[in-house]
């Protein structure tokens, strides 16, 4: 595909709706239930969109949470509404599956900033009636949390069995058992860290840099001039992708084959395979994801940094909690390499928390958590069950 | 679920009071870990250098890290645990008596096994047989042997006293891991191998 096929593929309008009519299930928060942010202001309205799969329990003591990453959503477990494709954790959730519907109430949220129905800058400001843009409030994990405790708290959901995660996602589970940890019986953050380091701060912002350079951004006012910063978004995913990706994966993958030619085309066409398949990951991307929430969500993770906000002493965040935790990361993961997930371990040991640490063999990279690693099935299973024995959870009939 | 575990492991298992916090470094497969969570309520951890044995015990639903006895000890609070448990893996440590002094530091008692390098069979290998003593506890090569700081029973008891630990009890085995009651002289001489439980005085 070329650059120009690329910014042709502008935002479908019914995109653009799922921002406010979600295709899930949808909690409204009125004037008079303001969300408290970090940045220091209240939003309200808001909403939260999500999917629950499976059944509560009469204890309500089986619900897992699902915490996505950067460009996921609540779609874990049904065709998505606007890629018609499966939900991104197919291969984990469902009956008999690792986290087994069978067994446990699951519930998954779009996290606030998203795109895809839970109020961010996609969402139609009241005020306005136009969407927020960059009139949106900056942002955190903290806040994305806080807003699913209060969809928890609207479900009437006291403690969760589990909280769930890789990457972003990983980091909102950590965030959840340090904000939260009477209500966070076992934390499973995978594939993540307490903060961003500079590496991964970098290269969001050539992502950000991207998509503000775009001259259809306008300013992240793009729906109000109906255009769409297509090319700068479909490049920071590409940038981003790469980094979701170990050397050797691409290595084996692509090598440096080359796409439906026999020759070098002596031009800047997509001669490698590689390019084209950024290209098409890029492409694909800007169909689904809104370009503002992209710069919301990327700035969400880069201020994430738990030890900050205790300190400095990342132990202090786990001091005396009562939360079991399983942490898992993967051989190839360059973004979230497994020395940060040990440091996490460390912190616990100092707070001398239950904790689990497996480190998967894998050559996958960083997506290795949303990929099949039996691995990692095994070792989220087999916590779970014990964890559920533990919390006196029945065993599935 | 399974009762039957090494015999050694089941006189070390003895020892741990119901309910009870434990930490086994270098919990291997698991299997006291799991007799202790499942036969005897103990909230039990485990730390493990082989990350295929982290895997497997955690995907048998323990608690279980990947680490080792002289890096990892020190990242744990004073008293975390009520027993720290090192079983047969002191002789293969960097720094035994920094282990030994960190165990007691994070558990109000610790207890240790380990192969007892005076043994007979050990003494006839090396003084007759002019050669490195290759045992049934001690079954490796001198140039493979993960065991690089082995001691016998009395030179364990000499290290308590230099340290000022109390040894609470110790138990003697013979070849079949069955406890033999014997004046240490003795103990020293037919014990193949030995459990001490340890506190602070």
């Amino acid at each position: 595909m070329t650059m120009a096929e690329i910014s042709a593929a502008l935002e479908p309008a019914d995109r653009a709706r799922e921002a406010d009519e979600p295709h899930s299930l949808v909690v409204r928060f009125g004037i008079d239930k303001p969300l408290r942010l970090d940045a220091g202001v209240d939003l309200a309205p808001f909403q939260i969109a999500y999917q629950t799969y499976g059944r509560l329990n009469a204890e309500r003591s089986n619900a897992v949470l699902l915490c996505h990453a950067l460009t996921g959503d609540q779609h874990v477990f049904n065709i998505h509404p606007v890629t018609q494709k499966p939900g991104w954790w197919e291969t984990m959730v469902g009956p008999g599956r690792p986290i087994d519907t069978e067994r446990y109430f699951v519930i998954c949220a779009n996290v606030i900033g998203g795109c895809m129905g839970s109020t961010g800058p996609a969402s139609t400001n009241p005020e306005t009636g136009m969407p927020w843009g960059l009139d949106f409030p900056v942002i955190t994990v903290r806040d994305m949390v806080r807003a699913q405790a209060t969809l928890l708290d609207h479900l009437g959901i006291d403690t969760l069995f589990a909280v769930v995660g890789g990457s972003l996602g990983g980091m909102q589970v950590l965030q959840w058992a340090v904000s939260y940890p009477q209500r966070v019986f076992a934390a499973l953050p995978i594939a993540a860290a307490t903060r961003h380091s500079a590496q991964n701060i970098a290269f969001h912002e050539v992502g950000r840099q991207a998509i503000m350079a775009d001259p259809e951004w306008k300013g992240g006012d793009y729906r109000l001039h109906q255009t769409a910063p297509a090319r700068g978004l479909a490049v920071a995913r590409m940038t981003a992708h790469i980094t979701y990706l170990s050397e050797q994966a691409l290595q084996r993958k692509f090598g440096r084959a080359l796409q439906d030619r026999n020759a070098l085309g002596f031009g800047f066409d997509a001669d490698f395979q590689v390019e084209s398949y950024l290209r098409h990951q890029g492409s694909t991307f800007v169909d689904r994801f809104d370009a503002n929430s992209y710069l919301y969500i990327t700035r969400a993770m880069d201020y994430f940094d738990l030890a900050g906000a205790h300190g400095g002493v990342l132990a202090n965040a786990f001091r005396g909690t009562p939360t079991r935790y399983c942490l898992m990361s993967f051989t190839s993961d360059w973004l979230f390499p497994t020395r940060e997930c040990r440091e996490i371990v460390h912190a616990l040991n100092a707070a001398a928390a239950n904790v689990s640490f497996v480190e998967v063999e894998s050559d996958k990279g960083h997506d290795a958590f949303l990929l099949e690693e039996p691995e990692m099935f095994r070792t989220l299973a087999g916590f779970l069950k014990g964890a559920a024995t533990a919390r006196g959870l029945k065993d599935v009939p | 679920m399974n009762s039957a575990i090494r015999v050694d492991l089941q006189l070390i298992a003895d020892m741990v009071d119901p309910a009870a916090r434990a930490l086994d470094v270098g919990c291997g497969d698991g299997s006291l870990l799991a007799y202790l969570m499942n036969f005897k309520r103990v909230d039990a951890r485990g730390m493990e250098l082989s990350q295929a044995g982290v895997n497997a015990c955690v995907a048998n639903g323990l608690s279980v890290i990947q680490g080792d006895a002289d890096a990892d000890l020190r990242d744990y609070p004073d008293d975390a645990f009520d027993y720290v448990i090192l079983s047969q893996t002191l002789q293969a440590t960097r720094e035994p008596r920094e282990v030994l002094r960190q165990m007691l530091r994070v558990g109000k008692r610790a207890i240790v096994s380990f192969p007892n390098f005076a043994h007979w069979q050990v003494r006839l290998r090396l003084v007759f047989g002019g050669r490195m003593p290759e045992t049934p506890s001690l079954p490796f090569k001198w140039y493979d042997t993960p065991n690089i700081h082995l001691c016998s029973i009395d030179d364990f008891r000499a290290l308590c006293a230099d340290m000022g630990v109390h040894i609470e009890r110790a138990i003697v085995l013979d070849r079949a891991s069955k406890p033999i009651s014997l004046p240490p002289l003795l103990a020293n001489l037919l014990g193949e191998q030995a459990v001490f439980m340890l506190r602070r005085d």
